[in-house]
């Protein structure tokens, strides 16, 4: 059976389906060894560059490849960061479980809230999901959690040691050590992001993008999906979270304000929407380019980043692996 | 029951103000089908040229219209400069450059004009109205009906005024009429920063002048927008003074919230009540057959 | 007879992909010519092409005049109407506000009035759905207004893009009935771009058969009609 549906597919938006085994390789042989060639300050900046791409991967699931607008994921973060802060603080867990359950935690979070998300679309969606990253940083300093969130204060926790084998046969440091721990992370996930793009499950949360009602009248059931990307998303970017919290040793409401949602929004876009690789330029960028623009001139550093994001999009409109595609089409023609 | 007037009244002496940006809101949404999140930053920026105006002894009334002029121009400056070129990107590359400009507005108002927090003059006279609420919230009141006034009757009343909806709903068709849509996105440009100006100019006096004056109240402006129906300029309004109605009775009568979570409660609610009129409390449901 | 339109050479491209390769036709003033072609096969380019909506070269004569460097609002003052594919109706507007944009380029209030009556008394169901909103009407009713609303703007030449898709055999008559009369009352002069040929070839005078942006037959429709190639592929017969 055929199903001839019209969808407007805009051709930036579809993923690059094939995998170029040769250039994964060499990037993850680069990013073993890179933490060895450079300072422990740069392994950090590095550490917290991969964990923004994994929080900008997740957007990039849901808006990129669902067609879902938030302005909200600051609040994952927060509810990551918080999920694994508050285990250690208060519970004694091991620090490495409170990853992936911080992960869980946010799926939950994700799903739930997507649920009435899905009567909104386009700017009401923006709107809600931008009052759920006003909020939450409010309620983290609610009075009534000081207990658990340790209110405006925030927690400290510490990360534990890098195991014995490793400092002793090749000296490595804490930084190092999460950098490779972060990069693993990040693999792992980029890999499951991958598959489940190029899955039937994926396949149907792009054509819900691309039209919802032909979606629905090809059986899809796009409530479900729906709420389910906003889940997996959610996933994403409170492993990020929860990283983050480890790596710095220290949550506080403060550290998840919305301006980290439109942080995070604008890594997804100058990445490039709706591609994969797209994030890590992402996270890069929104890690950068406001140190630069401090380094331009401290008094209007902002309009400095103002300037340069516009800029960006002038040469870039639809992200910087957009602009590498077209490179690749231009040299293509050359040859 | 005092207290539940007295919360009433402020509320809607707050309600004013969102309502005169929601305004703002509705004309650029009109104009381009989106919100605009720099509105806030061009306003507060546009609110400054006119505290310069009036610190070098200009008359008031001569500095708020001077404002209004420069500011009209300035957001037809914006579309023609900044948006024409990237006129085919991708709406979230719009987006993006909107931050953009909303950062390139708050960081120079700081360095022009530094981060001392302001007193704008008010152009109504000081006191209040027994005492519950304020002369010069009354007089923006006023101001922000006549404003709703002029909106309605241009959108209902002119030609160009429906073009310009029209340029905005569908651009194909709009250049098929003879419209000229470059021009009408540029035209909503001004006339929204004009708007944003006026509401700037009333709001300065009650917040006062910073730089950061508007990033809280634009939230409310759009929610002000969004919950009476972002195609209304009468709902907008409503919207508006119902946003701040609920703002200040949430913050004093639901316990445990105090005015700490105040914002978060408004935002529930006001997603809440999306959730149950997707269109907004007054706006026309689109409908359209597939 | 003088042409209304003459196209010579016109190419027209989205991006880097071609979609028409350099096409020449012509149109009798006062006539209907007639675009046939599979779907996909450069019907719709050419007509954004002469509105002006798609990057384009070659040249487009409107009674003489050389248009091709005219912005799409300017080609509509010249007396160029377009009725779109899909029919792009502004939804959210009520019927009569739709009319009245149609005459937005024009500035004599009392004519308007006028065209938008006559409007009214070739398609008399619009008068009833007069203040209902456009994105609530009916395929056909909505046809109906997409061409009403390119009449208002008293064109010289209409084009209408497939006016008969979607739409139920008995409508299809009734408008196809409709345009006639627009044609020889009015004198309208017509380009139609359709996939049902037959039904083309009846109301238009001159046809062009369009093949992946070449035009590869052109004559009367009678020949058109008679046509071997034709007659098996897009008649059916
Ligand atoms: N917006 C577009 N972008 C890229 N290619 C297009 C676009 N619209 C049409 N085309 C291509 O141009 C060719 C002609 O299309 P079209 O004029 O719409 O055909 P028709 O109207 O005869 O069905 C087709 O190959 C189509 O794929
Ligand atoms: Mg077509």
């Amino acid at each position: 059976m055929t199903t001839d549906v019209e969808t407007k597919v805009d051709p930036r938006l579809t993923s690059g389906a094939r995998i170029n085994v040769k250039w994964v390789a060499v990037f993850v042989i680069l990013g073993v060894l890179f933490p060895f060639f450079i300072d422990g300050y740069t392994s950090f900046q590095m550490t917290l560059t991969i964990i923004y791409a994994i929080a900008i991967l997740g957007l990039n699931l849901l808006t990129g490849f669902n067609g879902q607008f938030s302005l909200g994921h600051s609040a994952f973060y927060a509810i990551g960061a918080y999920t694994a802060a508050i285990l250690v603080y208060h519970l004694d867990f091991p620090v490495y479980v409170t990853i992936p359950i911080g992960g869980v935690v946010c799926f939950v979070a994700g799903f739930l809230f997507g649920l009435p998300a899905l009567r909104l679309n386009g700017l009401y969606l923006a709107l809600a999901t931008f009052a759920l990253a006003v909020a939450v940083p409010q309620i983290l300093k609610s009075s009534h959690l000081e207990g658990l969130t340790g209110g405006v204060q925030g927690l400290d926790i510490f990360r534990p040691d890098v195991p014995e084998v490793l400092v002793n046969t090749f000296a490595m440091t804490m930084d190092q050590w999460w950098y490779l721990i972060s990069f693993g992370i990040m693999l792992l996930l980029f890999w499951a992001a991958w598959n489940l793009i190029n899955s039937r499950s994926g396949r149907a949360m792009m054509a819900i993008r691309d039209n919802p009602i032909a979606a629905q009248s090809m059986g899809i059931n796009t409530s479900l999906y729906k709420s389910l990307t906003f889940g997996v998303s959610a996933f994403y970017t409170g492993i990020a979270g929860a990283l983050a919290a480890i790596v710095i040793e220290f949550v506080a409401p403060d550290s998840f304000t919305f301006q980290l949602s439109i942080l995070l929004f604008i890594g997804l876009v100058v990445g490039g929407t709706g591609s994969i690789w797209g994030a890590i330029f992402g996270g890069l960028f929104i890690l950068m380019v406001p140190n630069i623009a401090e380094e331009v001139s401290t008094g209007l550093s902002y309009a400095v980043f103002g300037v340069i994001l516009i800029l960006v999009i002038y040469v870039m409109p639809s992200g910087i692996v957009g602009l590498v595609d077209i490179l690749k089409v231009r040299l293509k023609k050359k040859l | 029951m005092e207290l539940f007037l007295q919360q009433i009244l402020t509320g809607l002496a707050n309600g004013a103000i969102y309502a005169c940006l929601a305004l703002a809101v509705v004309m650029i949404y009109q104009a381009i089908d989106h919100f605009n999140f720099a509105q806030g930053e061009m306003a507060m920026f546009s609110t400054y040229i006119c505290w310069s105006m009036i610190a070098v002894g200009i008359p008031y009334w001569v500095a708020f219209l001077l404002t209004i002029v420069i500011s009209f121009a300035g957001g037809v400056a914006i579309e023609r400069i900044i948006f024409k070129p990237i006129h085919n990107a991708p709406v979230l590359s719009h987006i993006v450059v909107f931050i953009g400009l909303l950062a390139i507005f708050n960081s120079l108002a700081g360095a022009i004009w530094d981060h001392t927090i302001k007193v704008f003059p008010s152009p109504f006279p000081d006191g209040s109205f027994n005492g519950l609420i304020g002369l010069h919230e009354i007089g923006m009141f006023f101001v922000t009906l006549i404003l709703l006034g002029a909106i309605f009757c241009f959108f209902r009343f002119t030609r160009i005024g429906m073009a310009m909806q029209a340029a905005a709903a569908n651009p194909d068709s709009a250049e098929l009429v003879g419209i000229r849509v470059g021009w009408m996105l540029a035209l909503g440009w001004g006339l929204a920063a004009a708007i944003g100006a006026v509401a700037g100019m009333m709001i300065a006096p009650i917040v006062f002048l910073d730089p950061n004056m508007m990033l809280g109240i634009l939230l409310y402006g759009f929610a002000a927008a969004i919950v009476g129906g972002i195609t209304s300029p009468g709902g907008a309004v409503a919207g508006g003074f119902l946003v701040g109605i609920i703002e200040n009775l949430a913050g004093t009568y639901i316990p445990a919230i105090g005015s700490e979570l105040k914002l978060t409660v408004a935002l529930v609610l006001i997603v809440t009540v999306l959730l149950f009129k997707p269109n907004g409390l007054f706006g026309k449901s689109i409908v359209t057959r597939v | 007879m003088s042409n209304i339109l003459e196209v010579k050479g016109l190419e027209a491209s989205y991006g880097p992909t071609k979609a028409l390769h350099g096409i020449d036709f012509s149109l009798e003033e006062g006539g209907v010519t007639t675009i046939l072609g599979a779907n996909g096969a450069g019907k719709t380019t050419t007509l954004r092409a002469i509105s002006g909506m798609i990057s384009r070269s070659g040249e487009i004569l409107l009674a003489g005049k050389n248009i091709i460097s005219l912005r799409t609002a300017d080609i509509t003052r010249e007396g160029i109407a377009h009725v779109p594919e899909g029919r792009g109706t502004f939804v959210r507007m009520s019927t009569e506000d739709n009319l009245q944009l149609g005459a937005y380029s024009r500035s004599d209030k009392d004519e308007i009035a006028r065209d938008i009556e006559r409007v009214y008394s070739y398609f008399p169901i619009l008068k009833q759905r007069r203040s209902q909103q456009a994105g609530t009407l009916s395929g056909g009713e909505a046809q109906m207004l997409a061409v009403g609303r390119a009449l208002m703007l008293r064109p010289r030449l209409l084009l209408l893009d497939e006016p008969s898709f979607g739409l139920a055999p008995l409508i299809v008559q009734e408008l196809f009935a409709i345009l006639k009369k627009i044609n020889v009352e009015d004198g309208v002069s017509m380009l139609l771009v359709e996939q049902n040929a037959s039904l083309a070839l009846e109301l238009a005078d001159h046809a062009y058969l369009l093949e992946t942006g070449n035009i590869v037959i052109s004559g009367t429709s009678q020949s058109i009609l008679e046509n071997e190639t034709v007659r098996r592929s897009y008649l059916g017969y």
